[in-house]
């Protein structure tokens, strides 16, 4: 019984771990509201999934400086951290 | 006897459903199962984010109805800017990611025996329920407003034919009539709506019908994106368009839809086009799975969107009670793809994470003239509230240009968000 449980639990953290790897940090999700997912969609607004994870990190750390002007974002960058934004970055440099 | 028979059944497929699953999160050799319930934005946005996540979860979504008719910009179809099919969406590219589509209605919820009842009788057994029923209107909350008088007094808040209706009834309007809209008292799906379609009603009218004059009766004082729809008005539609807030007078008591007469404390406004846009609450299946409070929306927990009275059951979109975060499409997507996220992790048994949602929303105040609103929201005290120092409206000094950008980027988002919900 000890060894069921304990068998069950080791893959649960196996199960937890690969979901955890697919899942999307803090606020990237939210992102493909307005960021086309798809190359199918015409927007102004540029995909993130394969950009440079420095070039986002800088662009959202300038949107909340103001140092680069915003329609939306420079209000929604003020909601991130600089922990959050490089975790959402590195997530979205690796997406296709 | 028959509810002797009731309790009977009741604990019949209580005990199947405990033989048949135990242990649940750690039986993997079985699918987890999740049922969403409503195919809007918040839910075909959750059963595609949840087979993302996590492709093992078998999804079905219950939707009775063919095809998905947007609300935002149908506002912009109630004016002729646009065409309701632009609204319409199929399910195809939803099935085609292995989500079972139950084209029916849900009707009852067992949060014990962990089923949906759909309208034949049949039942869907799930280990977590995801509701996104949407909006449902509060017939005869407002006196004289049932659903009956929809007929003639078009709401227009549920987009389809209401939103057909309320079109032909302006374009037959004669030049030099009153059309009067009436807005709710809060909460109410899409906060700044009643104010981009008096917005767009005033640029029809001034267009198409210039001698013709339109009065906003408000149950409120203050309203979502205010400073930069009243700048708007005096700018492009004075003398046209009347706001009247609670607090002058504007609080519809009673209408009549004979006479298509809205009925305040200090006036009775007969109008030639009237659109009555009234109190709501969250859709009706929510009621029935008794996880609507008093105030007939949904506590929710704001990590996971599981309901605070019902475990095993999310409730997500309009429906819910979301603290900071408006009843907006936006929002919907986001709280879609933060609860399928959550329950992926409940169903292997891992602790969900902290969350960040965002909201964006534009509103026309004229074809070429957006404004917007922006949040990011996170967890706080049991609510979800608005991270601080972030979000916020358009700017009120911005020039046309930010204004027609705006504009562009209004519809470049829907087309962007219904791509990733239904394309």
């Amino acid at each position: 019984m000890v060894r069921f449980v304990a068998a069950a639990i080791g893959f649960v953290s196996i199960a937890a771990a690969v979901v955890a790897s697919a899942e999307p940090p803090a606020g990237a999700a939210a992102c493909s509201g307005c960021h086309p997912a798809s190359t199918r969609v015409t927007s102004p607004v540029p995909r993130l999934a394969g950009r440079d994870a420095a070039a986002i990190v800088k662009a959202m750390q300038d949107f909340r400086s103001g140092t680069r002007a915003g329609t939306v974002m420079d209000r929604i960058a003020k909601g991130f951290t600089d922990e959050e934004i490089q975790a959402i970055a590195a997530w979205y440099a690796t997406q296709k | 006897m028959k509810s002797g028979r009731r309790e009977f059944l009741k604990l019949g497929a209580a005990a199947t459903g405990a033989a048949l699953f135990p242990g649940r999160a750690w039986a993997q050799s079985t699918a987890a199962r999740v049922v969403v319930v409503g195919g809007g934005f918040a839910g075909a946005s959750c059963a595609r984010a949840l087979r993302q996540t996590d492709p093992r979860i078998a999804v079905t979504l219950v939707e009775p109805n063919p095809t998905f008719t947007a609300c935002p910009f149908s506002n912009a179809v109630v004016v002729g800017l646009r065409e309701l099919r632009a609204q319409q969406f199929t399910y195809d590219r939803v099935a085609a990611d292995g989500i079972v589509i139950s084209r029916t209605t849900a009707t009852g919820v067992d949060p014990q025996a962990r089923s949906v009842t759909l309208a034949d009788g049949a039942r869907l057994p799930y280990d977590r329920v995801v509701l996104a029923p949407g909006i449902e209107i509060r017939w005869n909350a407002l006196p004289g407003y049932d659903q009956a008088a929809a007929a003639q007094m078009p709401h227009a808040w549920q987009a389809g034919e209401q939103t057909l209706l309320l079109r032909r009834q302006l374009e037959a309007m004669d030049d030099g009539g009153l059309v009067v809209i009436s807005a709710p008292a809060n909460p109410f799906r899409c906060p700044p709506g009643p104010y981009e379609r008096a917005s767009l009603v005033a640029h029809f009218l001034k267009t198409k019908k210039p001698k013709s004059k339109l009065i906003v009766l408000d149950a409120k004082d203050a309203f979502s994106k205010q400073r930069l729809f009243q700048q708007a008005w005096s700018e492009l539609y004075p003398g046209l368009l009347e706001w009247v807030p609670l607090s002058k007078g504007g609080s519809v008591t009673s209408v009549d839809a004979a006479t298509r007469t809205l009925v305040t404390d200090f006036a009775r406004h007969q109008a030639k086009v009237a659109n009555v846009i009234p109190p709501q609450k969250a859709g009706r299946i929510a009621d029935i799975a008794g996880v609507t409070d008093r105030t007939g929306w949904c506590p929710i927990d704001p990590a996971t969107f599981e309901s605070k009275l019902q475990p095993g059951i999310h409730v997500i979109g309009d429906a819910a009670i979301a603290g900071a975060m408006p009843k907006s499409a936006f929002a919907a997507n986001s709280q879609a793809k933060t609860c399928a996220a959550a329950v992926a992790r409940l169903l292997t048994g891992a602790t969900p994470s902290t969350p960040k949602l965002i909201n964006t929303c534009y509103s026309l105040v004229a074809p070429d003239y957006g404004i917007s609103v922006a949040g990011v929201y996170q967890p706080s005290g049991g609510q979800i509230a608005e991270v601080p120092g972030s979000g916020g409206v358009s700017p009120a000094d911005a020039p046309r240009a930010t204004r027609a950008a705006e504009a562009v980027l209004a519809e470049a988002w829907f087309r962007t968000i219904t791509d990733e919900i239904f394309g």
